[in-house]
């Protein structure tokens, strides 16, 4: 059964909005959970860090770009590429070290990127994408082509000096740049109510000169809304901003964390209470625009796609020996 | 056609022809342009010795004066690189790449490895090199064997204003991250210099005296201790190649070699510490490649392990001398 299509006055969106968003955030969780799973199995080389839980927020911000808006990623990257269009097959040979990854099997999870599609790269160095960001907003006010860039942090990177270094440079400078501190709690296994002095991050904005405002990360709809003034303020020439987003992270830092510092019953609760997904899909069944049968057909296809990846990246081919020490300069 | 012109303005017009030539040309640091925000003049300084006077008038909002904040700012030039602009960005000192470097060797140099081959980062860094100004340890230290290590990073250290020049111009149109070192005493180094534009190559070393007994490989402000002590051995009938690297990556091992196999003898020249520097690396090189023409041990003339120190007379003690340069040769002739 299909739901009616007016989406006026109760969401942000029109109904195909929804229906992407909700699509995107289901493709990274799909992404997530066959990655968990076949770790788990021994699969998978290095270090894999999941983005699952957090889908609201990437999803929720990145609806509002286009491909000439730059952003620069976390460790926890793999949301990020989706919701700026990476394939989701390219990216996931690259996380089995294939040579059709994205990245050629050279980069690895922790360092996925598409620059045709505005994404400068997940990063292994926590708070390094700030000053990159710095760049790309430079790099569009100097051409004045409209485009913003936005940086990602968690609540840990934000203590680094790159990140606060580039709160003040992008203030002086004016740049159509946007910081988003993704607060998940933890820093690895440290608690952001240790490691952080103050108790919001609006409180830092406001001390480098810029708006900043907190959202409930788990709800697509304020982060959507919230972000969307600050982009179309940044685009504007209004100049940068910070934008918290409390949010949750469902599995460890990395895949194999053990999470003994988590509370007990923290997890299950997690699952059954603080889902944003599923949060999602309450809200907009609730308000009667979609049905369980339109989100059941984009599972179906989400799943097939997944698969699809998650086959193309076993089958894919291994780099050989002649691909070591080519793509370190464009020339020598 | 050429003039006297220095090295400061060599550079200077490197700068100024590439920024005519290409608009995605931007220039930032530390006082490049000097007194933004004041209320005195706007282009007061034009970087801390003056390199970059003058340029603010011609190409007004491409020279950006930035905060003391060197990892923002390195990491914008680094990221306006990677979105198809072509930064030249002051650090000042090279000593200051410390609080920044990450954005340099973790970022910059790897993207385009990482991001298998994907990534172009035209960005260049200029900064300040050497002893020899009395400007004690934090400010004099020669680094380049730091950036060499690093696979993606090209490095640059020319010894004169008419390689300062054409090897800036060649910084700005490569399409690879480049560390472009200046000796902070050869600012004021006269040579004779093209009006007209001129790129020099990558990887090619200049021959800058033949010589038939010994050779002397060394860059930067040793090119010309190297040739004070290569002319007086020629009195005493010892003739001295001297080879100027110029890039130290690349590095032109052919003429290196080439030398080394007609001489026999090699005495490499460097003024940054011995351990794992340019000196030890060429002598590593050489060994490996050409033992057999090899008639004496390779002798390494470098700064001693030590920081640089500030007081006039370590300090000139400290530096390679052209008399340390004349005895290393006289010492692997003696084998």
């Amino acid at each position: 059964m299909t739901a009616p299509n007016s989406t006026a006055g109760i969401f942000p969106l029109d109904k195909p909005g929804l229906l992407q968003a909700y699509r995107t955030m289901r493709t990274i969780r799909e992404f997530e959970e066959r990655l968990h799973a076949d770790f788990a199995k021994g699969d998978i080389p290095g270090f894999v860090h999941l983005y699952a839980g957090e889908e609201a927020a990437g999803t929720g911000i990145m609806m509002h770009l286009e491909d000439k808006d730059r952003i620069a990623s976390t460790h926890r990257g793999h949301g990020h590429c989706i919701a700026k269009g990476v394939d989701t097959s390219g990216m996931m040979a690259e996380i089995y070290g294939k040579v059709s990854g994205s990245c050629r099997g050279k980069g690895g999870s922790m360092h996925i990127a598409d620059l045709s599609k505005g994404m400068m790269g997940a990063n292994g160095i926590l708070g390094a994408g700030a000053p990159l960001v710095c760049g790309a907003a430079l790099a569009a006010k100097y051409r004045g082509d409209g485009g913003v860039a936005i940086s990602f942090v968690g609540d840990g990177a934000s203590n680094q000096g790159t990140f606060l270094e580039s709160l003040n440079l992008a203030a002086v400078w004016n740049l159509p740049a946007i910081f988003v501190v993704e607060n998940n709690g933890y820093a690895e296994s440290t608690s952001r109510d240790y490691a952080v002095a103050v108790d919001s991050f609006v409180d830092r904005a406001a001390g480098f000169g810029l708006p900043g405002v907190t959202v409930d990360g788990l709800d697509f709809f304020a982060v959507y809304e919230a972000a969307g003034e600050i982009i179309k303020r940044a685009r504007e020439g209004g100049g940068p901003a910070l934008l918290e987003c409390k949010m949750i992270r469902m599995y460890g830092h990395f895949e194999g964390d053990q999470q003994t510092y988590r509370a007990k019953g923290e997890l299950d609760d997690i699952r059954a209470n603080k889902d944003c997904l599923k949060m999602f899909t309450q809200r907009v069944m609730e308000a009667g625009v979609i049905s369980r049968g339109e989100l059941d057909a984009i599972d179906r296809e989400v799943v097939a796609e997944i698969q699809e990846a998650s086959a193309f990246a076993k089958a894919a081919p291994l780099p050989t020996a002649a691909d070591l020490t080519t793509d370190v300069y464009v020339n020598y | 056609m050429a003039r006297k012109i220095s090295m400061r303005q060599a550079i200077n017009e490197a700068l100024d022809q590439e920024m005519a030539r290409d608009p995605s040309v931007f220039v930032m640091g530390e006082d490049i342009v000097g007194g933004a925000g004041g209320m005195g003049e706007i282009d007061a300084w034009g970087g801390v010795l003056g390199v970059t006077k003058g340029l603010n008038a011609k190409y007004p909002g491409r020279l950006l004066d930035t905060p003391l904040s060197e990892s923002a700012y390195i990491g914008a030039a680094v990221g306006a690189a990677a979105c198809g602009m072509r930064p030249v960005a002051e650090l000042m000192f090279l000593d200051f790449m410390g609080v920044c470097f990450d954005q340099i060797f973790n970022q910059a140099a790897k993207f385009r490895y990482m991001f298998g081959g994907k990534a172009e980062t035209p960005v260049v860094i200029r900064a300040m090199v050497g002893a020899g100004f009395r400007a004690a340890a934090q400010h004099s230290q020669m680094l380049t064997p730091l950036f060499v290590h690093i696979p993606g990073l090209k490095v640059v250290c020319p010894s004169n204003a008419y390689d300062a020049k054409g090897l800036l111009i060649q910084s700005i149109r490569d399409n690879d991250p480049v560390i472009f070192c200046e000796h902070k005493n050869l600012y004021g180094a006269e040579a004779d210099v093209p009006a007209e534009s001129y790129a020099i190559p990558f990887g090619e070393a200049n021959v800058v005296r033949d010589g038939k007994h010994a050779t002397i490989v060394t860059y930067g402000m040793m090119v010309q201790r190297a040739m004070d002590a290569a002319a007086a051995l020629a009195k005493q009938g010892v003739e001295c190649e001297v080879i100027d690297l110029r890039t130290l990556s690349p590095i032109d091992w052919d003429t290196v070699i080439d030398s080394a196999e007609r001489t026999g003898h090699v005495i490499c020249v460097d003024e940054a510490h011995p351990r794992c520097s340019i000196a030890a690396d060429v002598s590593a090189m050489v060994t490996q490649e050409c033992f057999k023409a090899l008639k004496g041990p390779i002798q390494m003339v470098t700064a001693p392990h030590t920081p640089v120190p500030f007081s006039p007379v370590l300090e000139d003690l400290y530096i390679p001398s052209a008399e340390a340069i004349a005895k290393a040769v006289k010492k692997s002739m003696a084998h």
